[in-house]
């Protein structure tokens, strides 16, 4: 392994400032067109349409909170028939158990689906954002804290197939990017 | 950047601010975060000083009446459900504006939520917490009241999924769940601006733990404002839900003022007409003492104030058509129910309940009255206390004097009654302090992204000739 190669596998990526949201969204569709992979932007509040200038596709959690509810749904169902029809038949005002009783079982079907869906929607975005991760290489970076105020960055990370060193600097650079600068691994 | 203004529909009418005054993005950051970060005012040590001593003895009371038993209340029979499921109600009536302006008032686009809405939910919570106490202790045996859970046990008794007490059980404990879901979600993103701020060893701790590492990267917006945009999406049929919920305790039954269907709009409109009250009633005092001008303007108030207006004449209507439903039905009982509520011992009740959140929201239709910080404040004050004799009325009044003068019986409560009651405000208020010295009170990441210059396209583009912006912006 060369001494160059081995430099590049600690690098986690470049960094670069962007002084304003317009300037962060025409960076990013510039970083789209060249091709880039793995990069992100980060920014104190979600920017409309940003998605559109990464070339980020929908998020999917919405399928995964619809099985989320699905899985509530049945097991209101179970949860309510089974002890009502089976376990402990309980005859309340003279009314049977049957197909005619069912909306009086209505509330807590919709009640668990609700449930049950809140917690895939928590659970799921916290997972599929790889959190909680609370030791990351961006926060060695002493400037990046000014994401959470009023800083606007992107990261091409070193992973990406296009990256290199010394291009992504000037490419960043070109495209308006302020203090650019190259992140190590932080291990 | 010295951009050419060119005209535009904003140009030509433009939208009034939600921030005034221009306000950058770290200028938000500090004065929010600034609240929990200074030392703490010595009004907060005084008025937290007295909010738990009145939260103490509430608990004292809750205590008393778990090892003597429910006699140390007022309620009797006929009048087995009083100040407790008044309480029940008006607690978790209260919470109902917060899921309104979290949930619906977001899947509704309305921007200038981003101000109220931290605030607002964590009042939800705090008033849910407050309503879930009476349910529990009011079932007198507290060791039995895991009963109300469908867990098997060695009796093999389960309970009666067909009740809507059952249900209502279920309706509560989901919706302070969702509600602490929805509440953390939108708080992550600012407890990253905490923990980025955080000098100390504590705070950076615990706000970094709690921040779960947010990077605020736009891979994370998008799965979090899908999040975001579902849980807001489940909360609107569920916060409707849960009172209609609440109602069906009384409108299934057959007590004369309390079998109506008319029941869960009333009911829900009756909790949002409250709980925006409420949200009034704890933001004015806070927006003057934390100098929240600027994040929280008249022209939140003015629309808060027309909200009111709108659902105290909902609540007016039902009332109104609750009266002539019973002259109408026909039917001696109902129309007596409805006599003795307005002219029966307890008319001062209806009567007071009736002025406080029909006739006095009707001040708001003058704009300077809701553009006047007293009107405001004793507008919201009259439907903090309106709210509470409209439970009383519903409950009691219809109780006391039910199908047979035989089991008539007047209904008085007792100091255990009035100190648990009490109580709960101090709990209320008490978190709430808490609340707002340890956690930032306005969602900043929402109030930042409804600025002017967080849209991506505010500045008129300048001269696109690449062919990659054209595409974008196609």
């Amino acid at each position: 392994m060369s001494a160059a190669a081995a430099a590049k596998k600690n690098i986690f990526g470049v960094i670069a400032e962007f002084p304003n949201a317009r300037a962060l969204y025409e960076a990013a569709e510039r970083v789209r067109d060249k091709g880039f992979k793995f990069w992100d932007v980060h920014s104190p509040f979600p920017i409309h349409g940003m998605n559109k200038a990464m070339g980020l596709k929908k998020s999917p959690l919405g399928y995964i909170i619809f099985c989320g509810g699905l899985t509530g749904f049945l097991t209101a169902i179970a949860l309510e028939f089974i002890p009502s029809a089976y376990l402990y038949p309980l005859i309340v005002h003279g009314k049977p158990v049957n197909l005619f009783t069912v909306p009086a079982f209505f509330p807590i079907m919709f009640e668990l689906t609700v449930l049950i869906s809140a917690f895939t929607a928590f659970f799921g975005t916290f997972i599929m954002n790889r959190l909680p991760r609370l030791h990351h290489p961006l926060f060695d970076y002493d400037e990046f804290k000014r994401f959470s105020n009023d800083a606007f960055f992107l990261v091409i990370e070193s992973g990406d197939p296009n990256f290199s060193e010394i291009d992504t600097r000037d490419f960043l650079e070109g495209i308006g990017g302020n203090e650019v600068v190259l992140l190590y691994e932080n291990d | 950047m010295a951009d050419t203004p060119v005209t535009t529909f904003e140009n030509r009418m433009p939208r009034r601010p939600l921030v005034l005054n221009n306000r950058s993005m770290a200028w938000i950051s500090e004065l929010i975060s600034g609240i929990c970060e200074n030392k703490a005012p010595r009004w907060w040590w005084v008025t937290i000083a007295i909010t738990a001593s009145i939260a103490g003895i509430g608990g004292s009371c809750i205590l008393y009446l778990l090892f003597t038993g429910v006699g140390v209340w007022g309620n009797n029979i006929p009048v087995a459900w009083a100040w407790d499921i008044t309480n029940f109600v008006f607690w978790i009536g209260i919470g109902h504006a917060g899921t309104l302006i979290s949930a619906i008032l977001f899947l509704t686009r309305q921007k200038w939520r981003t101000s109220i809405n931290r605030a607002a939910e964590a009042m939800t919570l705090f008033a849910v917490i407050c309503a879930g106490i009476f349910p529990a202790i009011h079932v007198g045996r507290i060791w039995m009241v895991w009963f109300l859970a469908p867990v098997p046990n060695p009796n093999w008794i389960w309970p009666n999924f067909r009740s809507p007490l059952l249900w209502d059980v279920f309706a509560v404990s989901t919706y302070f769940t969702v509600s602490v879901l929805f509440w953390f979600l939108g708080l992550v993103p600012d407890l990253g601006t905490m923990r980025d701020r955080a000098k100390g060893r504590i705070s950076r701790f615990v706000y970094g733990l709690l921040a779960l590492g947010w990077r605020g990267g736009n891979r994370q917006w998008n799965h979090y404002e899908m999040a975001y945009m579902v849980l807001a999406g489940l909360s609107t049929p569920l916060v409707l839900s849960v009172h209609s919920t609440v109602s069906f305790d009384f409108a299934t039954s057959i007590l004369p003022g309390w079998h109506t269907t008319i029941f869960p709009p009333y009911f829900v409109a009756g909790a949002i007409f409250g709980g925006f009250a409420m949200v009034l009633t704890l933001m004015l005092p806070a927006r003057e003492l934390f100098k929240l001008h600027d994040v929280f303007t008249w022209d939140h108030i003015d629309v808060m104030c027309k909200i009111l207006l709108l659902t105290g004449s909902i609540v007016g209507y039902a009332y109104s058509m609750e009266l002539f439903v019973a002259y109408y039905s026909g039917n001696a009982f109902e129309r007596f129910a409805f006599i003795n509520r307005y002219f029966g011992p307890y008319w001062w009740a209806s009567w007071t309940m009736f002025a406080c959140n029909v006739v006095m929201p009707q001040l708001m239709w003058v704009r300077a009255f809701r553009r006047n910080l007293v009107t405001v404040f004793f507008v919201s004050m009259c439907a903090n206390a309106g709210m509470w004799f409209e439970r009383f009325v519903i409950f009691v009044i219809s109780l006391h004097r039910d199908f047979l003068p035989s089991s008539w019986r007047m209904y008085y409560p007792t100091w255990v009654d009035v100190c648990t009651f009490v109580g709960t405000f101090g709990i209320f208020l008490t978190l709430f302090l808490l609340f707002i010295r340890f956690l930032p009170m306005v969602a900043m990441s929402e109030v930042k992204g409804v600025l002017p210059d967080a849209d991506p396209h505010f500045h008129p583009p300048v001269a696109h000739d690449d062919e990659t912006a054209k595409e974008a912006h196609a």
